[in-house]
């Protein structure tokens, strides 16, 4: 057998269109070793390190730019929109090590598998939105759950975070092997798993009409529905938000969502566009259902966590609402919302993290209680926090929603963006709620202490709200970055 | 070539009792075993396809799974194991500490 030849040129491409997962994998082993070789009381140092190179990952993103660079023969691509998620999921990844700095000393994460853990699974969403090969989609999927899985359940000692973990888990091995199905029968049918291939395969009606594609199609998006938490696939989402160490928390709610919504864009715009007539019904269903029974279960909690977690599943139902209308415009909406989703949520768990000073008991909705007056900053930050969630002027949230329900309106889904609305006015009940507990309810001891912020911790929270306040001003550059990445897919 | 249509046949017989297994058992290691049915049963999915149409992405992807569901046993069980630790059952029912 003659020796297999390798194209120099084409795998010095290839390594290009994968430089910064390249770096973040590379930081995850370092940080590991390090680990070993450092000294108890330098634990610190290992966080830094993380960020360190988070921050050379993000440049290179940044030096790579948004041109296309196709790499191991069409199974990843570094486009416009693999590009606009590296930012997002790294920047999510950089706000939970800036936040994870105070965490790990309050609660004893500072290990260095905590970090590479983190990182490891950061490499994972990054090839996971730039796959365009179901495999390395697949391959992503796992790559950033099974570290999840774990940092979700590493308190060791606490049971529900054991619970939480074992949970997502069961529910998240389940709903990958619908994945699997789903890509398997896509293959039996069509004989590839390659995303634009699938794309032109589809224009032959006999394809679109075969059962086992259909079949094949349902069982994928099943697939992705767990992972984005759309009802009636959500039940994991409470349970292991709750469970889980904060810090993990937030990082899931906002990076592991942009992730599996970056291949279900992908998926939905490049590779089934044949199937929209069929698609947009069940994509509509799942969007009422996710925004309505996620609203309606946010309104009587009172774990804060709890809450959050049901907001979040609200959210991918806005989310969706922008893929319903499957074209450009909804598309970007969907990928500006994503950005801004990430800050703000990760903003409101950070400042929940420092209201309560322990896990489990410190999240109830009563701790919140006369925090307003008494810390000014806290109060202020959360309230900008929760207000931007709710969608209110002139907030970044409110621009995102504007500009899902206004494409929403323009493909002809006027019900759809009118049910839209009307659950984004129920949630403000409950964000407002938490406000109202702040700022107008008297404590029945006395105020709960927040634990002071580090210096790091402090920059994450500001960072965070300085985005929310600014994209809800000056929206434009934004928008049209995420323009051009919508459009950089379907050239 | 064979023709795929038995192979997958029984695919979708073992994707089934996997999904059946997981929905009805109670002991989280019997359902950790009812997905690896389910994911054994997407290989001999993939290989009857690939070997079907004469083509290699059937089989890798069927290494492809065999790898990540080493890597989520491998997981799964040590989960299992600090929950069986701080509790002494493995029995899904009596797992709630969180509800809403």
């Amino acid at each position: 057998m003659a020796p297999i030849s390798i194209d120099a040129a084409a795998l010095l491409t290839s390594v290009q269109s994968i430089v910064p997962e390249i770096i973040v994998v590379a930081t995850a082993i370092f940080v590991l070793l390090l680990d070993l070789a450092i000294s108890e009381e330098k634990k610190h140092l290992l966080c830094g390190m993380g960020l360190l190179g988070i921050g050379v990952a993000l440049f290179s993103v940044y030096a790579l730019g948004q041109g296309r660079i196709e790499g191991f023969s069409g199974m990843i691509v570094h486009d416009g929109m693999g590009a606009f998620f590296d930012v997002v999921i790294l920047s999510a990844c950089a706000l939970t090590f800036l936040m994870a700095t105070g965490y790990s000393e309050w609660e004893g994460t500072h290990k260095g598998e905590f970090y590479s853990l983190i990182l490891l699974s950061t490499s994972g969403m990054m090839f996971m939105a730039k796959g365009t090969d179901l495999m390395t989609v697949f391959l992503g999927l796992e790559t950033l759950s099974i570290p999840i899985y774990v940092l979700v359940g590493f308190h060791r000692n606490r049971m529900s975070s054991l619970e939480g973990a074992l949970k997502y888990f069961l529910l998240g091995a389940f709903a990958s092997g619908f994945l699997l199905y789903g890509i398997a029968l896509i293959y039996a049918v069509t004989g590839t798993t390659k995303i634009p291939v699938l794309a032109t395969m589809l224009y032959d009606p006999r394809i679109l009409a075969s059962p086992l594609f259909l079949a094949g199609t349902g069982l994928l998006l099943v697939g992705f529905a767990f992972k984005v938490s759309l009802v009636p696939f959500h039940m994991w989402t409470p349970d292991a938000y709750e469970g889980a160490p904060t810090v993990v928390t937030a990082f899931m709610s906002a990076a592991v969502k942009a992730a599996a919504f970056a291949a279900l864009i992908r998926v939905l715009l490049v590779a089934l566009p044949g199937m929209q007539p069929v698609l947009w019904k069940v994509l509509w269903g799942l969007a009422v259902l996710t925004m309505t029974v996620g609203n309606l279960s946010a309104l009587v909690q009172n774990n804060v966590k709890r809450l959050l977690a049901y907001s979040s599943i609200a959210h991918a139902g806005y989310i969706l609402v922008g893929l319903v209308s499957g074209d450009v415009l909804g598309g970007q909406a969907s990928l500006f919302y994503l950005l801004v989703y990430a800050f703000m949520n990760m903003g409101a768990f950070g400042v929940v993290m420092l209201i309560a000073q322990k896990e489990d008991e410190g999240y109830d909705i009563a701790n919140l209680a006369g925090i307003g007056f008494k810390y000014p900053a806290l109060g202020a930050l959360l309230t900008l926090f929760l207000i931007s969630l709710g969608g209110i002027p002139p907030t970044a949230g409110f621009v995102g929603k504007f500009y899902l329900f206004s494409a929403a309106v323009k493909n002809g889904y006027i019900w759809l963006a009118v049910i839209g609305v009307l659950n984004s006015a129920a949630s403000i009940y409950y964000y407002l709620r938490m406000v109202v507990y702040m700022y107008m309810v008297t404590p029945d001891v006395e105020v709960a202490v927040p634990r002071p912020p580090r210096i790091l911790f402090s920059m994450a929270l500001c960072a965070s709200a300085v985005v929310v306040v600014v994209l809800g001003i000056i929206p434009r550059s934004v928008l049209e970055i995420a323009e051009r990445s919508v459009l950089s897919l379907l050239m | 070539m064979m023709d795929p249509s038995a192979y997958l046949l029984l695919s979708g017989i073992l994707f089934g009792i996997g999904v059946a297994g997981v929905v009805v058992r109670k002991n989280v290691l019997i359902i950790l075993m009812s997905v690896e049915i389910m994911l054994n049963a997407v290989n001999v999915a993939f290989i009857a396809v690939g070997s079907h149409l004469g083509d290699v992405t059937g089989s890798v992807f069927a290494f492809m799974v065999m790898t990540v569901a080493a890597a989520e046993a491998a997981v799964g069980l040590a989960i299992l194991i600090a929950i069986f630790r701080l509790k002494e059952t493995i029995d899904i029912t009596e797992l709630s500490v969180l509800k809403w």
